[in-house]
C-alpha cells in the first residue's frame, strides 16, 4: 500500500480521476437539465454508447476527432428527438422506455461495430491542451491543466448550467415545468416545447459524454460504457439536481475509478481481489443513494407526462 | 434494418424462422432459450404489477446460480430426486435475497429501485468473477485459470425429457412457475394486495395495507423467479458448470434484460409470457442461424429487442389513452376518471381490467 502514497502516483491518480470523471459529468449535467423539467431519461447509457460509437467511427474514417465529435452531436440530437417523441407524444412510461433505449444502443453499436469495424482499431483521440502558464505550476498544473478539450468543456459547463437553470427565463420555465406543469401551462409556458428543448440538450450531452469516453480511451468495444450512464443518473440524485453537486459526484466517482485502476496497475491488488475492488463504484452508488434519497425532494413532476386534457 | 446491413431481408428472415422453428431440434433449442426469459419474465410481471421496476434480473440470475452451485458443491452425494429440488430452491433463495435488498432499500430508504437494481447487477457480476477466480475455481484446470467451476455433481443435472432432443426438465419447471406466478398474482390474497399497491400505493396505505412490506415481497418473488432461472441455466447447461458472466455471451445470455421484453410483450400476465418468451427464444436461436447464414451479427437481436420495448411501452399508453378518449366521448366530461394519480408512471399501465 505504501507505493500508492507517493506524490507522483497521487498526482497521476487525481489527474486521471478528473479525466475519468468527465463522462459522468457531461452525462450527469445533461440528465440534470432533463430531470429539472420533469423528464427522467434512463436511456443515457444507450445514448452514450451511440455517441461513443459515432465519435469513434467518424474519427476512424475521417482521421479527425473534430468530425467525430460533430457526429456524436448529430446522433445525440436524433436520439433526443426519438425519446421526446416516445415520452412527450406517446406518453410512454419513462422508466421502461429508457431501458428500451439502453438495449437499442447496446445492441445497435455492437452490431455496427462488428459489421463495419470488426477488429478493434485504435484511433488518435484529441491531444492534450496545456493551458499556458497554469499548466507549468508543479503538481497543480499536472492535475488540473493538462487535459483534453472535453475535460475543460465539461467543467466549464458546470457554472453555465447553474446560470441557465437559476438565472434565465428559460431556466425558470424548466423549473416551473418540472414542478407543476399545470401551473406553467396556465401561464402560457409550453410544457412540451420546454421539455423537448431539455431533452435535446440532455441527449446531446449524453452523446458527447460517450464521445469523450471513446476519444479518451481511443478504442470502441462492445458495452464500452459498462454502466457509466446509469451511474451518471445516480449522480443527479447525489447532486440533489444541482450542477455543482453533480460535479462533486462526478469527481468522486472519477477518483474512485482512477484509484481502482492505479491499485491494479501498481500490482497492490491483483487477481481475484481486483474483481472485488471493481465493485466499488456500484456499491458506492447504492450507499450514496441511501444517504441522499430522503434528504432532498425530486422535481415534483418527475416522470409525470403532461396532458392538458387530463 | 437487415437491408441497411447489406443483406437480403427475405433470406434473412427465412434463415431466422428456419433456425428457430424449422424442426424438433430447433424447437427444442428455442424452448431452452425461452426458459430463462419465461422465468425472469414471470418475475418481472410480479414486480411491475406491484409498481416496482425490476431491472436487476441479470444480478438475480447470477445470485441464484451462485447459491445453487454452492448447494451442489456442498451436498454432491445426495440422490438426484432430492438434490435437483434443493438446487432449484437454492437458486430461488439466492435470487430472492438479491431482489429483496433493493426492495428493502426502496421501501425503507426511498432509494430508486431502477438504479439500485442496476447497481446490484454490476456487483453480482464482479462478485461472480471474484468467486470464479478464487473460491469456486476449477481446481482441475491447473495453472491456466479459466473462470469456471469444476463440473458439478451429476446428481444435480436436470434430467433430459424423452424425445432425443436437448430439452430438459427446466422447461417444465419454467411453465410450472408461470402458472404459479399467475395464481399468485390473480388468484391469491397476496396478489390482490400487490396489484393494489402497484395501482395506487397511497390508496392502499389508507386501506391499511402494508405497502412497504409489499414492495419487498414483490421484489423478493421477482428475484426468486430469476434465481431459479440462474439454477436452471447452470444445471441444464451442457457443460454443467457455472461459468463467467459476459453479457450476451456469458451464461446469463442477457436473459435479465430480455425477460423484461418478454414480460412486456406478454402484457405483464404470467400465462401470456409463455408464448411471448417462446417467440423471443425463437428470435435468439434464429439470430444465431442468421449470423451463420448471412454474417449478420447476433447483436441485431439485442437492438431489435430495444425497439420492441419502445414500441410496446409507447403503445401501452396509447391504448389506455384511446380507451379514456372513447369513454370521454361516450359520457361527456370524463374529468374524474382521467385525472392523473400521484405517480402514474410508476404503475404498469393498462390491462389491469382485462386480466383479473
Amino acid at each position: 500500500m505504501g507505493d500508492f502514497f507517493t506524490v507522483s502516483v497521487l498526482v497521476a491518480t487525481l489527474a486521471s480521476g478528473i479525466r475519468l470523471g468527465t463522462p459522468f459529468l457531461l452525462a450527469g449535467l445533461g440528465e440534470t437539465i432533463g430531470q429539472r423539467s420533469g423528464v427522467l431519461n434512463l436511456g443515457v447509457e444507450g445514448v452514450m454508447l451511440l455517441g461513443a460509437f459515432s465519435a469513434y467511427y467518424v474519427t476512424l474514417e475521417t482521421g479527425s476527432a473534430v468530425y467525430g465529435i460533430f457526429g456524436a452531436i448529430v446522433v445525440g440530437l436524433i436520439m433526443g428527438l426519438v425519446y421526446a417523441f416516445i415520452t412527450l407524444v406517446m406518453h410512454a412510461q419513462q422508466g421502461i422506455s429508457g431501458i428500451g433505449m439502453y438495449l437499442f444502443g447496446l445492441g445497435f453499436t455492437d452490431l455496427l461495430f462488428q459489421k463495419n469495424v470488426g477488429t478493434p482499431k485504435p484511433i488518435r483521440g484529441l491531444g492534450e491542451v496545456n493551458i499556458p502558464l497554469l499548466s507549468d505550476i508543479p503538481k497543480v498544473g499536472e492535475i488540473f491543466f493538462q487535459h483534453s478539450l472535453p475535460v475543460y468543456f465539461a467543467f466549464a459547463l458546470v457554472p453555465l448550467v447553474w446560470f441557465m437553470i437559476n438565472k434565465t427565463t428559460f431556466g425558470l420555465n424548466i423549473r416551473a415545468v418540472g414542478e407543476t406543469p399545470e401551473a406553467a401551462d396556465t401561464l402560457g409556458v409550453s410544457v412540451n416545447m420546454t421539455r423537448l428543448a431539455t431533452m435535446l440538450i440532455g441527449s446531446t450531452m449524453a452523446s458527447l459524454a460517450g464521445a469523450a469516453l471513446a476519444l479518451e480511451v481511443g478504442i470502441f468495444q462492445q458495452n464500452l460504457t459498462s454502466g457509466q450512464g446509469f451511474i451518471a443518473i445516480a449522480l443527479v440524485y447525489f447532486g440533489a439536481w444541482r450542477s455543482y453537486g453533480v460535479m462533486l459526484g462526478a469527481l468522486l466517482f472519477g477518483i474512485v475509478q482512477a484509484t481502482v485502476l492505479q491499485l491494479k496497475t501498481l500490482g497492490i491488488v491483483e487477481g481475484a481481489n481486483s474483481s472485488l475492488l471493481a465493485m466499488a463504484p456500484a456499491v458506492l452508488t447504492i450507499v450514496v443513494l441511501v444517504i441522499v434519497s430522503r434528504r432532498v425532494a425530486a422535481p415534483g413532476a418527475l416522470t409525470r407526462p403532461f396532458d392538458r386534457s387530463a | 434494418m437487415l437491408l441497411a446491413l447489406g443483406a437480403n431481408p427475405i433470406t434473412g428472415y427465412a434463415a431466422l424462422i428456419d433456425g428457430a422453428f424449422g424442426g424438433w431440434d430447433e424447437l427444442a433449442d428455442t424452448s431452452i432459450k425461452a426458459m430463462p426469459l419465461l422465468l425472469v419474465g414471470v418475475g418481472i410481471c410480479i414486480a411491475f404489477r406491484a409498481g416496482v421496476i425490476n431491472i436487476g434480473g441479470e444480478g438475480q440470475i447470477i445470485a441464484g446460480a451462485i447459491a445453487s452451485t454452492v448447494v451442489a458443491l456442498a451436498l454432491p452425494d445426495l440422490p438426484r430426486i432430492m438434490l435437483v429440488p434443493l438446487v432449484l430452491v437454492g437458486g430461488a433463495v439466492g435470487g430472492g435475497i438479491w431482489g429483496a435488498i433493493p426492495g428493502a432499500l426502496k421501501a425503507y430508504a426511498g432509494v430508486n429501485e431502477i438504479l439500485s437494481t442496476i447497481m446490484m447487477n454490476l456487483v453480482a457480476a464482479q462478485f461472480l468473477s471474484f468467486l470464479l477466480q478464487d473460491l469456486l475455481t476449477d481446481k482441475a484446470s491447473g495453472a491456466i485459470k479459466i473462470q469456471q467451476t469444476e463440473r458439478l455433481t451429476e446428481n444435480a443435472d436436470l434430467p433430459l425429457l424423452p424425445g432425443g432432443t436437448r430439452l430438459h426438465l427446466g422447461v417444465l419447471i419454467a411453465i410450472l412457475i408461470a402458472v404459479l406466478g399467475y395464481v399468485l398474482l390473480f388468484r391469491s390474497a397476496l396478489g390482490v394486495r400487490l396489484r393494489a399497491v402497484g395501482h395506487n400505493a397511497n390508496a392502499s396505505r389508507y386501506a391499511g395495507m402494508p405497502v412497504k412490506k409489499s414492495i419487498v415481497q414483490a421484489l423478493a418473488f421477482s428475484g426468486a423467479c430469476a434465481g431459479v432461472a440462474g439454477a436452471v441455466l447452470v444445471f441444464g447447461s451442457e457443460s454443467h458448470r457455472l461459468i463467467a458472466e459476459g453479457g450476451a455471451s456469458g451464461f446469463t445470455q442477457s436473459a435479465g434484460f430480455n425477460g423484461i421484453v418478454a414480460a412486456l410483450f406478454g402484457g405483464l400476465s404470467p400465462l401470456a409470457v409463455i408464448p411471448a418468451s417462446f417467440f423471443f427464444g425463437g428470435m435468439l436461436t434464429g439470430g444465431i442461424a442468421l449470423q451463420q447464414e448471412l454474417q449478420v451479427p447476433a447483436a441485431l437481436i439485442v437492438a431489435l429487442n430495444g425497439i420492441v420495448v419502445l414500441f410496446v411501452v409507447a403503445s401501452l399508453k396509447l391504448k389506455t389513452r384511446l380507451r379514456a378518449w372513447a369513454e370521454a366521448v361516450g359520457s361527456e366530461g370524463s374529468g374524474g376518471t382521467a385525472s392523473p394519480p400521484p405517480e402514474p408512471a410508476r404503475g404498469p399501465a393498462g390491462r389491469e381490467a382485462s386480466d383479473g
